[in-house]
C-alpha cells in the first residue's frame, strides 16, 4: 500500500508501468485462448464488429438517419443493385430506399452502444450492492438480497416489457430496462465472493488496524472478489444485445428513426412473405454473428475459470 | 416438511403482494390514467370528474386496497379497445398459449436431456463437440430471428407449413384446442419448434454440466469401484441427481416459455395472451396490460412455490432441514 507513495512517478517510469500492465494482461489472456481456435475466431470477429460500429459514421456509404439522401425510387432493391445516384447498394435497400449496408453499420453501432452502457452500469450497480450486502449485513443485506431473489424469479423479458409498458419507449428507457436485467446476478455473486473473502485473516488484520469499512471494501474486497463477476460480463453483453434486439423487434425498444439491428429485422419482416428476404435476413445474420462471437469467447473464458472442467482437461 | 412448505407459502404471498404493489404504482401512479382516457377538448372539470369516477381522488393506500380487492374478486375492468371484460379476453386466449408452450417443453425435454447426458458422459469426443457447436448457435440466435428463418424456409420457400394463425380447433372440456386437429397441429408446428429450439439448447447444456459435475463426485467413483454396471449407475445415481437442477429450471422455464411466447406469438400471429399483451401495449389498452402483468406474476409465484416443494421431495437434504 505504501509502495505507490515511495515510487517516483517520472514519465518513463509511468510508461514502463503501462507496458508492464499491458504485458501482464497479455500473459493472462494468452493461456485462455491459445490452441482454442473457435474462441480466437470469436475474439477477432467481435473486434471487427466493434471497429465497424465505432467507425460507422466515417465508413458507411450513406447516413441512414438523414431522410434527405434517401430516394423512394431506390426502394426494395435486391443486393448489388445500382442506385439512382450511380452508387451500388451491395446489400440491397429497404422500402424507403435506405442502403442496407449503411443501416446495418449504424444499427450495429446503436445495438452495441445500448448493450455496453446497460451492462457496465448494471454490473457496477450489482457489484456495489453485493459488496454492501456482504459488509453491512443486517437489514441492508436482507433488503438487497430479497430484491435479488425477486428479480431472479422473473424472466428478464417480462420485466423489460413491464418497464417499457410503464415508462414508454426510447433509447434511454431500453437502457434502464436492460440494467434491470443485469444487476441482480452480479450482486448475488459479488456478495458470496466477498463473504468468503471476509473469512480470511487479512481482513481481520485490516479491521483491527482500524481501517474503515468503505476502505476495506474498495481496497481489499473489491479487487479480490471481482474476477468471477468479470467472467460473467461477456455473457451479459450478448444477453443484453439479444434482449435489445428482441424488444426493438417487438416495437417497444428504440425509436423508428434510429433503427438498431432488431428494428431493422422488424422492418424487413413485413416483406418476408413476398420473398424480399435481404431486408430482414442481412441484419439478422450480423446480429447472430455478433452474439455468436461473444458467446464463444464467453464460453471459453467460463470454461477456463471452471475448476471442474479444468481438472478434466489435464 | 410441512413447516418448510408453510414457510415457502408465506414467502410466496409476500412476493405476490410486492409485485402487485410494483404493478399498481407503475401503472397508476407513474402513468396518468386521466391523460390516457381524456380527449384533447376536455375541460379541467371533465378531467376532475373522471378522476373522481376512477377513484383517483382518494388517498393512495385506499386506491391500492380497491385495486387489490377488485383483483381478488376477479374484476380486472373492461378493455378500452375490445370493450369487454379483460378477464374474459385473457381466459379465452390462454389455451392457445398453453398448448404451444407445453408442446415446446415436451419437445425440449425429450431431445435436450438425452443429448446433454450423452455429451456429459462422452466428454470431449467428436459427438459432444458437434452437439455443443449446434447448441451454441441455437442459444446465440435470438428467438424472433429463428422464427423469421423458420417462416422463410418452411412457409415461403418449401411451402410445407402455414406461417400464421391457429388453424382448425376441436373442443375438449368446452375449450378449443389446436392440438386436436390435423390442421391445428400443422399451424402449431412452427411456433412450437421456435420455442423448443432454445429449450433444447438450454436443457442439453444444463444436463451436460450436471452430468460432468456428478461424474467426478466420490460416490460415483465408489459405485464404479463396487462394480455396478454402467447402465445402472446412469439410471440410479446419475439421472436421479441431475434431475434436481433440471426440475428447477423446467419449472421456472414454464413461466419463461409463456413470457417468451410474446415474441413467438407476435411473429406467427398466434392468438394467445402474449400477442394480446403486445397489441395492448401498442394500443395503450391499460386494463389488459395490468391484468396480464398481475396474472402472470401470480402464476410465477405459484410456479416458484411448486418448484420449491418439488425440490424438497427430490432432495432429502432440503426435506430434513431444520
Amino acid at each position: 500500500m505504501h509502495f505507490s507513495t515511495l515510487e517516483f512517478a517520472t514519465k518513463s517510469n509511468k510508461m514502463k508501468n503501462l507496458k508492464h500492465i499491458f504485458n501482464s494482461l497479455l500473459n493472462k489472456i494468452r493461456p485462455i485462448f491459445s490452441g482454442h481456435y473457435i474462441a480466437i475466431a470469436g475474439l477477432i470477429g467481435f473486434s471487427f464488429f466493434l471497429l465497424v460500429a465505432i467507425l460507422a459514421p466515417w465508413i458507411a456509404p450513406q447516413n441512414p438517419y438523414d431522410l434527405m439522401v434517401l430516394d423512394i425510387m431506390d426502394g426494395l432493391l435486391p443486393p448489388l443493385s445500382k442506385l439512382g445516384n450511380g452508387t451500388t447498394a451491395w446489400l440491397g435497400t429497404d422500402a424507403l430506399g435506405r442502403d442496407i449496408l449503411s443501416a446495418v453499420m449504424y444499427g450495429l453501432r446503436l445495438s452495441l452502444f445500448v448493450a455496453f452502457v446497460a451492462v457496465s452500469i448494471g454490473t457496477t450497480i450489482g457489484v456495489i450492492l453485493g459488496l454492501l450486502a456482504a459488509v453491512k449485513g443486517g437489514w441492508v443485506e436482507t433488503i438487497i438480497m430479497r430484491a435479488v431473489d425477486l428479480k431472479v424469479s422473473f424472466p428478464g423479458i417480462l420485466l423489460a416489457l413491464m418497464m417499457l409498458a410503464i415508462f414508454g419507449t426510447g433509447v434511454d428507457k431500453i437502457i434502464y430496462a436492460l440494467i434491470i436485467g443485469v444487476w441482480a446476478s452480479k450482486a448475488r455473486l459479488t456478495r458470496s465472493q466477498a463473504l468468503s473473502e471476509m473469512q480470511k485473516e487479512y481482513i481481520d488484520a485490516a479491521r483491527i488496524s482500524g481501517i474503515p469499512n468503505w476502505r476495506i471494501m474498495v481496497r481489499f474486497l473489491l479487487p479480490n472478489s471481482i474476477a468471477p463477476v468479470l467472467v460473467m460480463v461477456p455473457m451479459a453483453l450478448s444477453g443484453a444485445i439479444g434482449a435489445e434486439a428482441t424488444l426493438s423487434f417487438l416495437g417497444v425498444g428504440v425509436p423508428i428513426t434510429e433503427p438498431s439491428l432488431g428494428l431493422l429485422i422488424a422492418n424487413g419482416n413485413d416483406y418476408i412473405l413476398s420473398g424480399k428476404w435481404w431486408i430482414s435476413i442481412i441484419p439478422g445474420l450480423v446480429l447472430v454473428s455478433l452474439v455468436l462471437c461473444i458467446n464463444v469467447v464467453a464460453d471459453r473464458i467460463r470454461e477456463y475459470n471452471n475448476p471442474y472442467l479444468k481438472s478434466k482437461d489435464q | 416438511m410441512i413447516k418448510y412448505i408453510l414457510k415457502r407459502f408465506w414467502q410466496s404471498g409476500i412476493l405476490a403482494i410486492i409485485m402487485s404493489l410494483i404493478v399498481f404504482f407503475g401503472m397508476y401512479v407513474v402513468g396518468d390514467p386521466v391523460e390516457m382516457l381524456s380527449d384533447e377538448d376536455w375541460t379541467e372539470q371533465d378531467k376532475i370528474e373522471l378522476a373522481i369516477e376512477l377513484g383517483l381522488d382518494k388517498p393512495l393506500h385506499e386506491q391500492y386496497l380497491n385495486f387489490a380487492g377488485d383483483i381478488v374478486k376477479g374484476d380486472f375492468g373492461i378493455s378500452f379497445v375490445h370493450n369487454r371484460p379483460v378477464l374474459d379476453l385473457i381466459v379465452e386466449r390462454l389455451p392457445a398459449t398453453l398448448e404451444v408452450a407445453l408442446l415446446a417443453m415436451v419437445i425440449g425435454l425429450c431431445i435436450g436431456i438425452p443429448l446433454g447426458i450423452y455429451s456429459g458422459i462422452k466428454g470431449n469426443s467428436r459427438g459432444p463437440r458437434i452437439i455443443s457447436f449446434f447448441t451454441t448457435i441455437g442459444y446465440s440466435t435470438p428467438n424472433f430471428w429463428q422464427a423469421i428463418l423458420l417462416i422463410l424456409v418452411f412457409a415461403v420457400f418449401l411451402q410445407w407449413l402455414p406461417a400464421s394463425g391457429r388453424g382448425d380447433t376441436n373442443a375438449m372440456f368446452g375449450i378449443e384446442w389446436s392440438l386436436l386437429s390435423i390442421d391445428g397441429l400443422r399451424h402449431m408446428a412452427l411456433p412450437a419448434i421456435n420455442l423448443a429450439i432454445y429449450k433444447i439448447c438450454m436443457q442439453s447444456r444444463l444436463a451436460r454440466s450436471g452430468t460432468q459435475e456428478i461424474l467426478y463426485q466420490e460416490y460415483m467413483t465408489f459405485a464404479r469401484a463396487k462394480g455396478i454396471t454402467r447402465n445402472r449407475i446412469i439410471r440410479r445415481h446419475l439421472l436421479r441427481n441431475i434431475l434436481i437442477p433440471i426440475v428447477t429450471i423446467t419449472g421456472l422455464e414454464i413461466g419463461g416459455l409463456i413470457a417468451f411466447s410474446t415474441v413467438t406469438e407476435t411473429v406467427f400471429a398466434w392468438p394467445g395472451i402474449g400477442k394480446l399483451l403486445l397489441d395492448s401495449i401498442h394500443m395503450v389498452d391499460r386494463p389488459v396490460v395490468v391484468a396480464y402483468l398481475i396474472l402472470i406474476t401470480l402464476m410465477f409465484v405459484f410456479i416458484n412455490f411448486i418448484v420449491d416443494v418439488l425440490y424438497a421431495f427430490l432432495d432429502p437434504r432440503i426435506r430434513h432441514q431444520k
